[in-house]
This record gives C-alpha cells, structure tokens and sequence, in this order.
C-alpha cells in the first residue's frame, strides 16, 4: 500500500499535494500576511464605524473599489491622535493580519492620522458647525476678563519662548502672581493634558490659590502641531471654565476651535499678557492725577465759598441805616397820636349832638297818630263781618238741637215707652233686674220708683206631691 | 457712595469709585460738609488704590504633577 501512494498517476487530482487542517491553512495565511506586509501605512476613507461596548472600534477603510476591514483595540484607542469619524480622509498605521475564525483578513490599527491639510479642514470646519450648534461658542457663555487679576493661571509648556514672552510683558505692565501648569502642546498628550490643565486650575485644592484668570498659550506651528487645541475635549473645558479664560494659540492667522470657546482670544502670548492686566505705570499716574484733581476741586470750592461769603458780608447794610428809616416812621406816628385820638373825639362828640337835635317826643307822638288811626280803621271792618258770622252759627246750632231731641229717647217716652233704671243704670235684660236693689222706671214726665214683687203661684207649684195619702 | 470698606475693596473697585468721588468734587455742587467727607473718602480711595499698585510683585511659580496629572505642589520657577 505504501508504495501504490507514491505513484504519481495513482491520483489524477494531485493527491500528492500536502493536506492543510482549516487551522493550519488559516495561521500559515496569517503567518504569511504578517510577515509579508508587516507594519504598513494604508491611506483611504474611513467607512462605517462601530465602538463595541468593549472599547474596541470597528471600522472599514476604502476607495472607490475595495474595502479593509481595521480593528483598534481598546487601550490603542485611547492614544489615538485622532478618532476615526465616517468620510474623514485618514492614513491608518499598523500591521495586517487575518481571522481565522471567519476567514478575514484586517487591519489593527495603531496610528490614524488625518490624511491631508484639506481633510483636517474639512474635518475642522465640521466640527465646528456641530459644538457652534451646541451653543458651546455663544456670546453670551462670554465671561468679562477681571479688570486686575490677583493670580494669572497659564497653561502652556513650561519651557519655551511662549511663557518667556508672557511672563516679561506681565512684568512689564503688571507684575502678578503666575501659576504655570506644564502641559504638552502638540502631539498625542497635548488635547487631554490642556484640557485637564483648564479643569484643574477651576478645581485648585483648598489652600492653593486659584487663578482669576487663565491664558492657554502656544507659540505657531502647522495645523497638525496645532491640532490638539481643536480636540472636542479641549473646546469643551475651555468653554465649562468657570474661570475667565485667554486662547494665545499660534499665530495671528492660525485659528483654532479653543479660540471660539475663549472668553476672549489673542493673537499672540504677548497680546494674552496685555488683555490680562492693565499697565501699572499708567494706573499709577492716573491715579496721582485724579488725587491732585480732587485736592484742587475741594481747594477751589473752598476759595469759592470764602469769596462768596465777603461779597456777601459787603453787601450787607450797616444796622443803622436798616433801622433809621422805621425810626422815623415810628417818631411821626407818634407825634401824631394825641391828635389824632383828640379830633376823633371831637367828631364823635359833633355827631352825637346832631342826633340828639332830631330826638324830640313830637316824633313819636306822631308815629304814635298814624298807628291809632290804623287800628280805628280795622276795628270798624271787623264788627259786621263777625255778626254775620255769628248769626250763621246759631242758626246752626238750633238745626242740629232739633235733630238731637227728636233723635232722643225722652221723646219716645212720650209715645208711651218706658225706660227701667237699676241702681241708676239703664237695665235691659231680665236677668239683670234680678241683681239690682233699687229700681226705677223713667216715664215722660218723671222718675217712679218701683218695688219688685215675687209671684207667688209658682211657688206652690213646686211643693212635692204627698206620697203616702195614695196608699 | 457706596458702605464697603474700602480696605475690602479690589483695586477696580476703589478705582471706580474714587473717579465718582473726584468727578462729584468736579460738579461743585456738593454742600461744604459733604465735600470735605467725600475728600475723606477719596483720600482713602487713593491710598488703598496706592497700594493695590505698589504691592505688584512678580511671584512665578510652576506646579508639579503626579502620574495622573494633577498638581500635587509647586516650585518657583527662576529668571525667565
């Protein structure tokens, strides 16, 4: 049997031929991309991208005709300069290797760079548009820097001309207190070290000052040197900073996002350091000149009031003259008083005679005449007008004494009626004759006392017969 | 005029107001009494002003950071 399997023609399907295992075939492929390519750089349009609840990401890299499937593993992820977004133009780094499991191949990824300045732009201007729909770059998020600020936090590399040229112009204007928090500013580190910086600084421990101001400072440098400070995190705690913040990122031209998150932006670390504080000489001299105004002011408005009161004081009059003028009014007023009290009596007097001319007992008694004369006149109208009304009066009268008497009870006694008084009040009723002692009947000529008799028939009446004589 | 203590005052503060003080002074409209309070007042406005801007001294100092990046003190850093 052995040697029938070594003839060639024994097996026309080339039975020769090694015989795999799926696994052997799957690491000899694997063995063979990895050693064949090993660490490569791919460049393309990232695709579909999924971050597993792992902290892995999943996502495909393609052109216009294929597709390579790229892995970045969770704690690749976290030093990813960039993270993989759908449509962003990128230049992957890693190694090719395959999944036996599923027969696939793919790319681990330990480096994504955006691919281009006009893809970063892009990318840029993207999200922009998304943390300004945020509200995150809003006018009014914008805090007013403090006028003098006590302590001045910068956060920036601590070796460098930018800290120079910011520590020398604040000494030129102001000297302050300066906290420097040491960060990278460009690679990898740079985006969460600024951002922790910015955090840290609105976060200082108890006893340790805590800045009224920050300046976030790097010198100029390409859009990828200045990439860290467009990182979301970096324009997130910039603009979370409670703390009035200055952006002193690159050059005058170069702009990034932590610029429109910044309560105020400066084109350079040496402009941040003349926003941050006031000049010092200048504030000396203003204030001299405001004391020197102040002193002046008050001296002036002293001379003033001193001048004002000898002006008045000159045009006050003498006391004397103020008072001569009433004095002589008051000397010619009383030199006339005796006379004048003398000719008032005198025409009183003259007056009083002139009455008593005209009060004679002729003027009353003829007053008198005349009142006589009106009353005699009255009287004679009065007499008839009264007899005439007396008469009518009694005529009157007689009618209704008429009326009277034949209405009366006394002329009906004359036809022949009778009235009974008992105990001198009309009785009416014979039961009320029963219980009066003295009766009289009232005839038409006079009084007749009567004395009441008792029947006696009815007595006898009422005797009970005598029951025994019937036996 | 505002109660606050002038020594509690920032310098912003005492600035501004010291202004409203000389600029009130200026309108001489103020009665005898109430200007010389308010040349007080001013004075001490200056004199705190004064030595806000005097006590401007240079202290820098750099932080110094543990592994995970927060301060755990400082030192102060030299000529620059």
């Amino acid at each position: 049997m052995d040697l029938l399997d070594d003839d060639p023609t024994g097996d026309p399907n080339g039975s020769n031929a090694p015989e795999f295992t799926v696994s052997e075939l799957s690491g000899a492929v694997k063995r063979t991309l990895e050693g064949e390519f090993g660490r490569i750089r791919v460049r393309g349009e990232v695709g579909r991208v999924v971050r597993a609840r792992s902290g892995h990401i999943y996502y495909d890299v393609k052109d216009d005709r294929n597709t390579l499937a790229c892995t970045t593993w969770k704690g690749q992820a976290a030093r990813l300069s960039v993270q993989p977004e759908e449509g962003m133009e990128v230049i992957v780094t890693g190694r090719l290797t395959a999944y036996g499991a599923q027969s696939k191949y793919n790319m681990n990824v330990e480096e994504l760079e955006v691919a281009g300045a006009g893809a970063l732009m892009a990318m840029l201007e993207k999200r922009k548009q998304q943390l300004t729909a945020e509200g995150l770059f809003a006018p009014e998020r914008k805090k007013p820097l403090p006028y003098l600020p006590e302590v001045i936090g910068v956060v920036t590399s601590p070796s460098g001309a930018v800290i120079r040229d910011i520590l020398h112009r604040l000494r030129d204007r102001f000297p302050r207190r300066v906290i420097i928090w040491p960060v990278a500013v460009q690679g990898k580190p740079c985006a969460p070290e600024v951002a922790n910086a910015i955090r840290g600084f609105n976060a200082m421990p108890e006893g340790a000052p805590t800045p009224d101001l920050i300046i976030v400072a790097r010198g100029g440098g390409s859009i990828e040197d200045l990439w860290g400070f467009n990182e979301e995190i970096v324009v997130r705690a910039a603009a979370e900073s409670r703390i009035p913040l200055i952006s002193a990122v690159g050059h005058e031209t170069d702009t990034t996002l932590i610029d429109y998150a910044a309560d105020q932006r400066a084109p350079t670390p040496t402009a941040a350091a003349e926003m941050a504080v006031p000049v010092r000489l200048d504030l000396m001299g203003w204030v001299d000149q405001q004391g020197a105004r102040m002193t002046q002011t008050l001296r002036m408005g002293l001379r003033q009031r001193t001048q004002r009161a000898t002006d008045l004081a000159r045009a006050l009059p003498r006391p004397d003259t103020l008072l001569s003028q009433p004095r002589q009014r008051l000397d010619l007023s009383s030199e006339r008083l005796p006379n004048a009290l003398r000719a008032r009596t005198n025409a009183g007097r003259m007056a009083l005679s002139r009455l008593e001319g005209r009060m004679t007992p002729n003027t009353l008694r003829a007053a008198l005449r005349t009142q006589d004369q009106r009353l005699q006149t009255a009287t004679a109208r009065l007499a008839p007008r009264a007899q005439s009304q007396v008469a009518a009066l009694r005529a009157k009268l007689d009618s209704l004494e008429r009326m009277r008497l034949s209405l009366g009870y006394e002329e009906t006694l004359k036809r022949g009626y009778a009235v009974v008084w008992g105990d001198d009040a009309v009785v009416t009723s014979h039961k009320a004759l029963k219980s009066v002692e003295t009766v009289e009947i009232e005839f038409a000529d006079g009084r007749k006392p009567v004395t009441p008799t008792t029947p006696k028939k009815p007595k006898q009446k009422i005797a009970p017969p005598d029951q025994g004589s019937l036996f | 005029m505002t109660d606050k203590p002038v020594a509690e005052m920032t310098f912003e503060q005492a600035m501004a107001e010291f202004e409203a003080v000389v600029q009130q002074l200026d309108r001489g409209d103020v009665a005898l009494d109430a200007s010389i309070a308010l040349y007080k007042r001013g004075a001490a406005l200056k004199a705190h002003c004064e030595a806000k801007l005097r006590a401007a001294e240079e202290q820098v100092e750099q932080l110094v950071l543990n592994a995970d990046g927060q301060p755990t003190g400082s030192r102060p850093v030299g000529d620059m």
